[in-house]
């Protein structure tokens, strides 16, 4: 760098001040070598500023000539180094960048994924659809009184209808030899329509959603262990009618806008009429089909009577279907066993 | 109930019938019939042939007797067959599949070699040919029935399509071809014939044997017929066993087929004694206590009092309804084959048997009690304890004694005992519009009267005091099952057909939505998952020696479970009463599966019987159980709370690219259980506790208030080592019930002035909790203490043996202005001062 005073007063000179600034910023690969190479240019001592500081030696007339060009080499000067440093920021900032980038498909599965049961998920999917037809959730205990599992539900003492349950019975210790009880794991959810008919007010629109037993052992289609929704209403007026639509509303909003049910005439107890429950499947595998879903009917007088409600003046349907059963064909699993095992990677499909 | 069409068709107008057997199906299907399956005549192809059996050579050097036979056909046509059936004898007429021959399911028959010959076709047994669900020999056809080298496949009527029936347990009238016919012709509006109605019963006089019946209750009607020098070797025609098998009977012997085959076809059981081995009046009573009876199928059964009993002078003959003794027996089969393969094909005129036909009527409930009690599921108690048609047994006498005349060269006794009579039954009164009321239907004028005339029922019109009109319904004998005005309501809304109902919404009253237990059990669940649990539903059956296990005591209350007296698995014949057991199971099964990171929960109710049970109540059901009855009732049967349990095993925070993993704790299993707490809107208390199955330096209660709610943290070693688990296993268990509903928390006041942090660390013994001394901190440290939190434990040199230092931050402010440091360190030193006050904690 030259300590050589630029005479302002020669454009020559001033023009190879500047570009000798330009080549000096051109030259820098990067912000610190910028940096270290403005001031011999730009800085004080920089020929520019001191072609400047010369001005105010100059007379009038040649120095307002003289200003104009030292200034116009100044901006220019300045205009190369800002122009300089862009491109070296934007090269900085890209670099940078390019050294933080990760690969983003590292996996971050540090926080295992929990799941619920299908057959938890699925009985809550049913208990919403009711509720939101203005319906409430009603429950009872697995463990349950025979007279309430059978008695009130119109099975006679020693009626066939009783051995079809393939009841758990449950021994009592305090008696002699075991006897009697008076007590079964519940056959199926309808004991819960007893206890909604004993405790709550008239009408009563109840959806109960349980565990219940057979002694049937455990194979591809079937479990000792499984689950139930029963469904029951009680109200004036009350006809076959409103059971069909009930039960249509239901497949709907279970299985899309064309599923539908049949009804086919049947016998159970606790119902009179009794029909089983055929559903429309739209997704059936192999193609849209009838399936068994399950039972229903319009409640027996008989049962009404032991609640202590009127047949003559209130009337009430019934109808009741296997949760897994439902799974099953839903979700197209093929084994009951898959259901019952607790392997975590069946849950874990059907996530939360 | 397997029938053919074949046989429904005789008694209705075949012509109305569909033509093809899945159409008959669906008729039965529309009046509520269900059908189990269709089977269409067998897909039989190829030589199928009647063979004689000219030659047995019996293979003895193999594991099972084999026979190897030589069978003759038309002319001097023969094929050498081997064959592991050995019900037959040389000169019997077998039915031999020749090769190329396609029996049902695709089963080719071809020239093979097996047991060291070549089997050059095979001899058949009647399931192999799809006539049936008996296997238990091969098909021997009666003699004189056909030829050898006849064309089998007609013969046997292989070309008929059966129907498969599940017949409901209040229809049993439906147990006969007679009652399926009937609801076949309704739904197909075929013409009907009873078939109760061809059979004429001519007046007599006089019985044929002497009847006493002392239970009339229940035993109503007892009807005997006789018929005496029956040939008991006679072969049955081929059409009555082919239906037999059809049905799944198995035919024995003319005479006990001919009882069979008039049960199967009117639905009347019947019994038939060999009338030189009953002495004296034939009796009904019930057993005296001590009494037994060898019945036919020679078990010696001790009977109890409750039990119907047919006796004569010699004591009881037979189990009423359910099994006939065998002291009265026909004579044995046995003695019969003795004769036959000492070459003759009939006894002699002296082997004939006088044969005595009971057709009684007994009361449903006392023959479902002794068939279950003797656990004897007869085809007659099946019948009998659905209730039969009590106006048939002089019909089904005399339908049966008139085929041992015509088949068994019998002669009609011209007596017949007929005690006893027809109970009455009950017209059911209806309002005529009740079947419209109740299907929601406007059904066509007539269509009630009409239907309820096509069961069977005598109909009157009538108005009644409020000048409806009314039906007053006398049903058949046939149908006690029609007791009240729904069980008619029935009838015609399933012979108009189910279809006919449209679908209409009932307009439920609005609802209050899910209780706020039903919400909690939602959101614990959720939240549990959300965490990473995975939820898996055991069953509740628990072995006694999971409490052994466990290491309980003799006196633990978990150990008080309720029997199963029935169970599957006599191992596990108990209701659990905590969810562990199940829980560790499905852990054990997931690591043998490979799946080693675990942290499993489930949410039930387990059983905890009263340690005083009182008995249950058993109320009549004709009116609502008083209040004191329910509550005693629900008061007999064992608490049954919701519990929610979490295991954990492997690593809670797996291992990876990141770094090392974490494994389960048991502070993982402390932190489920306040997850839990957390979703309930409750903060449990966490303190330090002894209790099995937990290690004891390593197990937390948890609390609401000082109420204990379940417990958290590692399984104690020996249960681990006692059940396989992987080391470390941590548990938790909260009885959810227990854990009080908070829908309305208190709301906190939110303060927008800073606050002030202040450090502590404080050192105390190490077997003070910390949770301990942070809640003396809050309690010291008055309204101003905003949080307090445990940042850090030390133990080492600079505290001292046996002593721990722990670090606490306590955040500080006020609601209402920026706190200064002396009140901030005011809040500080009261806090510390009660944390010294009680746990002799000092500043470090």
């Amino acid at each position: 760098m030259s300590e050589t005073v630029v005479n302002p007063l020669d454009p020559d000179a001033l023009k190879a001040a500047v570009e000798a600034a330009r080549a000096a910023f051109e030259g820098a690969t990067d912000l610190d070598a910028l940096a270290a190479v403005k001031p011999a240019h730009l800085g004080d001592r920089g020929p520019i500023p001191l072609a400047r500081r010369e001005l105010g030696s100059l007379p009038g007339p040649e120095r307002a000539d003289a200003g104009k060009r030292v200034n116009a080499a100044r901006q220019e000067a300045q205009a190369a180094f800002d122009e300089r440093r862009a491109v070296l920021v934007a090269e900085r900032d890209a670099r940078v960048l390019a050294e933080e980038s990760v690969d983003v498909t590292l996996p971050w599965d540090r926080h295992p994924r929990g799941a619920r049961h299908p057959i938890t998920q699925i009985s809550e999917r049913i208990a919403d659809i009711f509720v939101g037809m203005g319906w409430e959730v009603a429950e009872g205990p697995e463990v349950e009184a025979s007279w309430l599992n059978f008695d009130a539900l119109n099975f006679g003492k020693d009626h066939p209808a009783r051995t079809m349950q393939d009841t758990f019975y449950l021994a009592d210790e305090g008696a002699a030899g075991g006897q009697d009880s008076g007590t079964v794991l519940r056959t199926h959810t309808s004991p819960v329509q007893v206890r909604s008919l004993l405790e709550r007010e008239l009408p009563v629109y109840v959806v109960c959603p349980g565990r219940t037993f057979r002694t049937d052992e455990l194979d591809a289609t079937h479990t000792p262990v499984f689950h139930q929704v029963e469904g029951l209403a009680v109200d004036t007026g009350l006809t076959m009618a409103h059971l069909k639509g009930t039960l249509d509303a239901f497949a709907r909003a279970m299985f899309g806008p064309d599923a539908r049910t049949r009804m086919r005439p049947s016998y159970f107890p606790f119902t009179e009429p009794s029909a089983e429950v055929d559903l429309w499947f739209p997704q059936r595998k192999g193609g849209a089909g009838w399936v068994e879903w399950g039972g229903s009917g319009m409640v027996n007088p008989n049962v009404l009577r032991a609640c202590g409600i009127d047949p003559e003046v209130h009337t009430g349907f019934a109808f009741g279907m296997g949760i897994e059963r439902t799974l099953m064909f839903r979700n197209g699993i093929p084994d009951m066993r898959d259901m019952v095992e607790g392997d975590v990677r069946f849950s874990t499909a059907f996530g939360v | 109930m397997r029938v053919t069409v074949s046989w429904l068709s005789e008694h209705l107008d075949a012509a109305a019938l569909p033509a093809s057997v899945d159409e008959v199906g669906d008729a039965f299907v529309r009046v509520g019939l269900e059908v189990e399956e269709i089977h269409p005549a067998p897909d039989v192809t190829g030589p199928l042939t009647v063979g004689r059996v000219d030659e047995i050579t019996e293979l003895t050097e193999f594991k099972k007797p084999i026979r190897f036979c030589r069978v003759g056909f038309e002319g001097d046509r023969s094929r050498e067959v081997v064959c592991g059936a050995r019900n037959f004898s040389v000169g019997d007429l077998v039915v031999v599949s020749e090769p190329g021959a396609v029996l049902p399911g695709g089963f080719a028959i071809a020239s093979r070699q097996t047991y060291g010959h070549t089997s050059d076709g095979m001899i058949a047994s009647a399931k192999e040919l799809g006539l049936g669900a008996d296997h238990s020999g091969i098909l021997v056809l009666p003699p004189g029935t056909a030829e050898p080298g006849d064309d089998a496949l007609g013969l046997l009527g292989l070309d008929e399509a059966v129907v498969e029936l599940a017949v409901t347990p209040d229809r049993g009238y439906c147990f006969a071809v007679r009652g399926l016919a009937r609801e076949l012709a309704v739904s197909t509006d075929a013409d009907y014939t009873d078939p109760v109605t061809r059979v004429v019963v001519p007046p007599t006089s006089g019985d044929a044997w002497p009847v006493r019946i002392d239970d009339t209750e229940r035993c109503p009607r007892f009807v005997v017929r006789r018929v005496d020098g029956v040939d008991p070797a006679a072969p049955s025609p081929w059409w009555m066993q082919r239906r037999l098998l059809t049905a799944g009977m198995r035919p024995i012997s003319l005479i006990v087929d001919v009882t069979n085959y008039v049960m199967l076809d009117l639905g009347q059981p019947l019994h038939a004694y060999d009338a030189s081995r009953v002495t004296g009046t034939i009796g009904v009573r019930r057993a005296n206590a001590g009494e037994t009876l060898r019945t036919l199928d020679d078990a010696t059964r001790k009977l109890d009092a409750d039990d119907l009993l047919i006796t004569d002078d010699s004591g009881p003959i037979g189990l009423a309804g359910v099994m006939g003794g065998a002291s009265t027996e026909i004579p044995a089969l046995a003695d019969l084959a003795a004769v036959r393969s000492a070459g003759g094909t009939s006894v002699g005129a002296g082997a004939r048997v006088d044969v005595l036909l009971e057709a009684a009527h007994f009361d449903p409930a006392g023959i479902a009690r002794s068939a279950r009690r003797h656990k004897l599921p007869s085809e007659a108690s099946r019948r009998f304890e659905r209730i039969v048609d009590p106006a048939l047994p002089p019909v089904a006498a005399e339908r049966a004694a008139a085929l041992l005349v015509e088949l068994g060269g019998g002669t009609l006794a011209d007596r017949r005992t007929d005690e006893g009579g027809v109970p009455a039954v009950d017209a059911v009164r209806m309002p005529l519009s009740l079947p419209d009321r109740t299907a929601g239907v406007a059904y066509p004028r007539g269509a009630t009267a009409r239907r309820l005339g096509q069961v069977g029922c005598r109909v009157e019109l009538d108005t009644g005091a409020d000048g409806q009109g009314q039906v007053v319904a006398t049903p058949p004998t046939w149908r006690p099952d029609l007791r009240q005005p729904a069980d008619l309501v029935e009838e015609v809304l399933r012979l108009e057909g189910y279809d006919t109902i449209p679908s209409t919404l009932p307009a439920a009253p609005p609802g209050r939505g899910l209780t706020g237990t039903q919400l909690r059990r939602r959101a614990v669940s959720r939240a549990l998952a959300e965490a990473g649990h995975v939820e898996v539903l055991p069953f509740p059956f628990v072995a006694e020696s999971a409490w052994d296990a466990f290491g309980l005591p003799a006196d633990d209350v978990r150990r008080r479970t309720v029997a199963v007296s029935n169970p599957l698995d006599a191992e596990r014949a108990r209701l659990t009463t905590t969810l562990l057991p199940g829980l560790l199971d499905m852990l054990v099964r997931n690591r043998s599966r490979g799946t080693e990171d675990l942290a499993l929960y489930t949410v039930g109710q387990v059983v905890l019987p009263h340690a005083d049970p009182t008995p249950m109540p058993d109320p009549p059901v004709s009116r609502r159980p008083s209040d004191a009855e329910y509550a005693a009732i629900r008061g007999a049967l064992p608490a049954q709370p919701t519990h929610v349990a979490v295991v954990l095993a492997g690593d809670r925070d797996p291992r990876g690219w990141w770094g090392r993993g974490r494994a389960a704790a048991w502070s993982d299993a402390v932190e489920s259980a306040r997850l839990v707490g957390a979703a309930s809107g409750v903060e449990l208390r966490v303190t330090k506790a002894e209790h099995l199955p937990w290690h004891p330096g390593r197990c937390a209660a948890l609390r609401v208030g000082d109420w204990i709610v379940g417990y958290a943290g590692e399984l104690h070693p020996k249960v681990v080592e006692a059940l396989g688990l992987p080391a470390r296993t941590a548990a938790m268990e909260l009885d959810l019930d227990a854990i009080p509903l908070t829908e309305n928390l208190p709301v906190p006041t939110v303060s927008g002035f800073p606050p002030v942090a202040v450090d502590v660390a404080l050192v105390t013994a190490d077997d003070v909790p910390s949770a301990e001394v942070a809640e003396a901190l809050t309690d010291g440290g008055g309204e101003l203490l905003e949080a307090v939190r445990l940042f850090d434990v030390y133990t080492g040199e600079q505290v001292g043996e046996g002593r721990h230092s722990l670090a606490f931050r306590l955040r500080m402010r006020a609601p209402d202005r920026t706190l200064t440091n002396e009140e901030a360190n005011a809040a500080r030193d009261a806090a510390v001062a009660e944390a010294t006050r009680r746990h002799g904690v000092a500043l470090r």
